[in-house]
């Protein structure tokens, strides 16, 4: 009759068991967090005893998974912001004018003379002053389509980067939806790069960086002070270029020649460098930098130019030996080493004043490059670290009431076999805990209010099973059949019951954002554990107690 | 000796005055939607878009005079309230303070922030913004329709979930419960002028999974027993169905109201909107389960014999073991 095989029973309190090792790291939350951040600290940067000391204070044998802490509890910053693709297409547009007019200079004896028009900021606009030549004028743009190189191309049947339409003499140029899915693609994969590494740069816990539809990225980084902290963060661009310098000076107010420019220096206080405007190489051409040092042992940057740019750099130094050159950071001259061979290969080293810590800053940076696209913020968030503390303590104080309050009511409310039930409770938040600890999941205020609500409604499962019981009792025969067909008959009322809630769940998971898609997690996970604790965990410890006692009669 | 909520047995009626119950349940649908058409809803940012500011500070709060401080900025239209919580001691006095969107940009400037700091700074010098947040109109539009496209796909797939497991009968009735719920909720929000964000979508969403759970409980009793009591009249056995399940139903809206009343009372301020409107919601969702959903049950009639086999699904559950 009531027999649960010594396998399931094995099974189940492994599972329980493994959920609450899972969930104790959470208890020492301070200390576990603090072993870590040493943890991750040591493999990046080696050890230091401080360090050792703080790994130390977690044994590195016990699982170390932790809840995350959402923004509204730990404090931070939230983003939304909207990659400008735009401003990509119209510099695109812009990049093919050049090749444009020369395509049709060469056929200036049909189109005659070829004029840029202006036009909205997707389009090209060029004139032709022969309308006559217009089809070949057309052909011949045409002849400069590409097709689009991405993954999402091939699936529309390989289609070319621009349209091309012309009348009344003149020729309108627009990327095709195909380019300019592709275009966004790229736009975006490298804006979260740029903006992932920038952040990772000042190291912070956990930030979560996510694209989130087709221009969107969200940035949420707790622990920054202000929603404009995170800007000024993400908004830093490293503009790296090598400029020819044309002289040096001591003051500000030197008259730079036409295409000339005047930038001060780096870290010589009061020196000016009057260098040519125009840059042989820009950072953009740059493919790699890495913190490295020079041969006094003095932190520096060593960098790879691309095929272009090192072909452009080799050049320049072959031709202008002796002579010097600057590198220029942000409008600051970091230095103006003298030329002193010809430098093949495209590979260099940038050498300054700089602590470690600087130097692995500009590599960073100039590894990570300016920003694709101009961003625009639809939404801040800053939550002060004070209001997610005050937050904490609220949820912890009222979930602890919560619970004694349910554990107090079951236990009046059914005696021994509520008892069993707010073990069942117990172990649940538990196995819930376990569950969010394992998946890496972040908990939020209203996420800590689903909790409470599952610790309300977890004791549902057992109350129809209960009730069920009860109902039974008065019918069954014996007590062993009326448990027994309590939990058969109730088990088509918890499914139904549950499911709906889970599909509710979903659908807020779905379509919720941050705190919200917190509180459907918990809510979620809550629904799972507490039906697993109600079906099994419960049933087994009424089993268990059963068979010890046999009693000849119970009441629930 | 146990604490019980109702009887043992117990056999209330609950259809002979059916028509009274769907008349109070429809008038406070139309009491609550008109509360919604004159005075709308008192939306938060995320729907209305704009900045709200959380402040705090030692000195005693002059809503008034910070009014006048922000009166010269020239910001538009400016709310600001005093908030209270019983765990906030003496010198912390905390304020909301929302401004409406500004013309010229999507989230508001730092600069404006600064200049709202700086003015208040004069009114109270050790003012602190604990939390900023700023929405702009693009995605407040979004959160909107996302919002309501989220209740929308409850709805709808809880009727499809329950036509499956049911019959349409059964998932009308359930449906017409939780548009009860939702309206009533929206119309308390509005009535009391309750802010209501993002929280409350979420919260409006689990009342819908809440409720269901009580109403889908009832029914799976009314199946149960529409095979064992096949000669009795339907209104018989849908009161025994409820009298059967009425101690569960609230035996679990008890335990569940407990815990949102700690979280209510204890669980801090900025929380308590989306409490207290699961609060209302499990009571609201109680009632409904039983006066809203069986009664429209009642009203529809529904087949009597389910035990031909293409309705034997209601039952697979059944021969699980543990």
């Amino acid at each position: 009759m009531l027999q649960i095989d010594l396998w399931k029973r094995l099974l189940i309190w492994g599972v329980v068991l493994a959920g609450v090792l899972l969930a104790t790291p959470n208890v020492f939350y301070g200390r576990v967090e603090r072993h870590n951040d040493a943890v991750a600290a040591i493999e990046r940067e080696g050890a230091t005893e401080a360090l050792r000391e703080d790994a130390a204070a977690w044994p590195s044998w016990a699982p170390s998974g932790l809840v995350n802490l959402g923004l509204d509890l730990r404090g931070g910053a939230h983003l939304l912001a909207e990659v400008q693709v735009e401003d990509v297409y119209a510099s695109r547009l812009e990049a093919l004018w050049p090749e444009i007019r020369d395509a049709l200079r060469d056929l200036r004896d049909t189109v005659g003379t070829v004029r840029l028009q202006d036009g909205p900021a997707d389009e090209l606009r060029v004139a032709i002053s022969e309308p006559a030549g217009m089809a070949q004028a057309l052909e011949a743009i045409r002849a400069l389509a590409s097709p689009v190189s991405s993954s999402t191309a091939l699936a529309q049947g390989g289609s070319n980067d621009i349209e091309v339409s012309g009348s009344d003499g003149v020729i309108t140029v627009t990327l095709s939806d195909a380019e300019r899915a592709a275009v966004d693609e790229r736009t975006l994969q490298q804006a979260l790069e740029i903006i992932r590494r920038r952040i990772d740069e000042v190291g912070t816990r956990e930030p979560t960086i996510q694209r989130q539809g087709a221009d969107r990225i969200l940035i949420q980084v707790p622990g920054v002070g202000s929603a404009q902290e995170l800007k000024d963060i993400i908004g830093t661009t490293a503009q790296l270029t090598f400029q020819p310098v044309v002289g040096r000076a001591s003051d500000a107010d030197a008259q730079p020649g036409v295409g000339e420019e005047v930038l001060p220096s780096m870290d010589e206080e009061g020196v000016y460098y009057t260098l040519d405007r125009s840059p042989v190489v820009t950072g953009e051409e740059l493919v790699d930098a890495q913190p490295s040092f020079d041969q006094n042992g003095r932190p520096a940057v060593t960098f790879r130019f691309d095929a272009t740019g090192a072909r452009r750099f080799g050049d320049y130094t072959a031709q202008n030996i002796g002579s010097p050159f600057a590198i220029v950071l942000d409008d600051e001259v970091i230095s103006a080493p003298v030329i002193q061979s010809h430098i093949p290969g495209g590979s260099g080293i940038i050498t300054g004043n700089f602590t470690i810590e600087e130097s692995t800053n500009l590599a960073v940076l100039l590894r990570a490059g300016a920003l694709p696209a101009g961003l625009e913020f639809l939404e801040e968030r800053t939550i002060g670290p004070e209001l997610g503390a005050d937050s904490i303590e609220a949820g912890k104080l009222a979930t602890g009431v919560a619970f004694a309050l349910v554990l107090i009511y079951m236990a009046a409310a059914y005696g021994l076999f509520g008892i069993f039930a707010n073990i069942a409770l117990i172990l649940n938040i538990g196995l819930l805990f376990g569950l969010l600890s394992l998946i890496g999941a972040t908990l939020t205020l209203p996420g800590i209010a689903g909790i409470v609500l599952t610790v309300g409604m977890a004791v549902d499962a057992n109350v129809l099973v209960f009730e069920r019981i009860r109902e039974e009792l008065k019918t069954a025969r014996g007590p062993a059949r009326a448990i027994e067909l309590g939990y058969e008959k109730a088990l088509s009322a918890i499914v139904d019951a549950n499911i709906t809630t889970i599909i509710t769940a979903i659908i807020l998971f779905a379509m919720g954002s941050g705190p919200v898609r917190g509180f459907a997690i918990t809510l979620g996970f809550g629904i799972l554990t507490s039906v697993f604790t109600a079906i099994f965990v419960t049933r087994l410890l009424i089993v268990t107690w059963y068979e010890r006692r046999r009693p000849k009669t119970i009441t629930v | 000796m146990r604490l019980k909520m109702v009887p043992d047995n117990t056999t209330f009626d609950f259809f002979t005055r059916w028509k009274l119950w769907l008349g109070i349940s429809a008038t406070l649908i139309v009491v609550a939607l008109a509360s919604f058409a004159i005075q709308g809803l008192n939306f938060g940012i995320d729907f209305r878009g704009g900045t709200t500011i959380r402040t705090e500070s030692a000195e005693p709060l002059d809503v008034g005079a910070y009014r006048t401080a922000l009166q010269e900025l020239d910001l538009g239209d400016v709310v600001i309230s005093e908030v209270f919580d019983p765990s906030f001691g003496p010198d912390e006095n905390v304020a909301m303070i929302r401004i409406a969107p500004q013309d010229d940009a999507e989230a508001v400037s730092q600069a404006t922030i600064d200049s709202v700091r700086t003015a208040l700074a004069e009114v109270a010098p050790d003012i602190e913004f604990t939390s900023v947040s700023s929405v702009g109109p693009k995605v407040s539009g979004e959160l909107i329709q996302t919002a309501v496209i989220a209740v929308l796909l409850a709805i709808g797939a809880v009727l499809v979930y329950i036509w499956l497991r049911f019959e349409w009968q059964f998932a009308v009735g359930a449906v017409v419960a939780l548009v009860h719920d939702v309206a009533l909720t929206i119309g308390i929000f509005s009535e009391l002028q309750i802010r209501f964000d993002l929280a409350i979508i979420a919260a409006l969403l689990t009342i819908v999974g809440y409720s269901l759970n009580d109403t889908v409980v009832v029914f799976d009793r009314v199946r149960e027993n529409l095979i064992k009591y096949k000669q009795r009249p339907l209104k018989e056995v849908l009161n025994i169905s409820i009298n059967e399940t009425l101690s569960r139903t609230l035996m679990t809206s008890f335990t569940t109201l407990l815990a949102l009343l700690a979280l209510l009372a204890l669980g801090g301020d900025v929380i308590r909107g989306f409490v207290f409107a699961m609060t209302w919601g499990v009571i609201v969702g109680t009632y409904s389960s039983i006066f809203v959903a069986s009664v429209i049950l009642f009203w529809l009639g529904v087949k009597r014999d389910w035990s031909k086999p293409d309705n034997a699904a209601g039952n697979q559950f059944a021969n699980v073991d543990a």
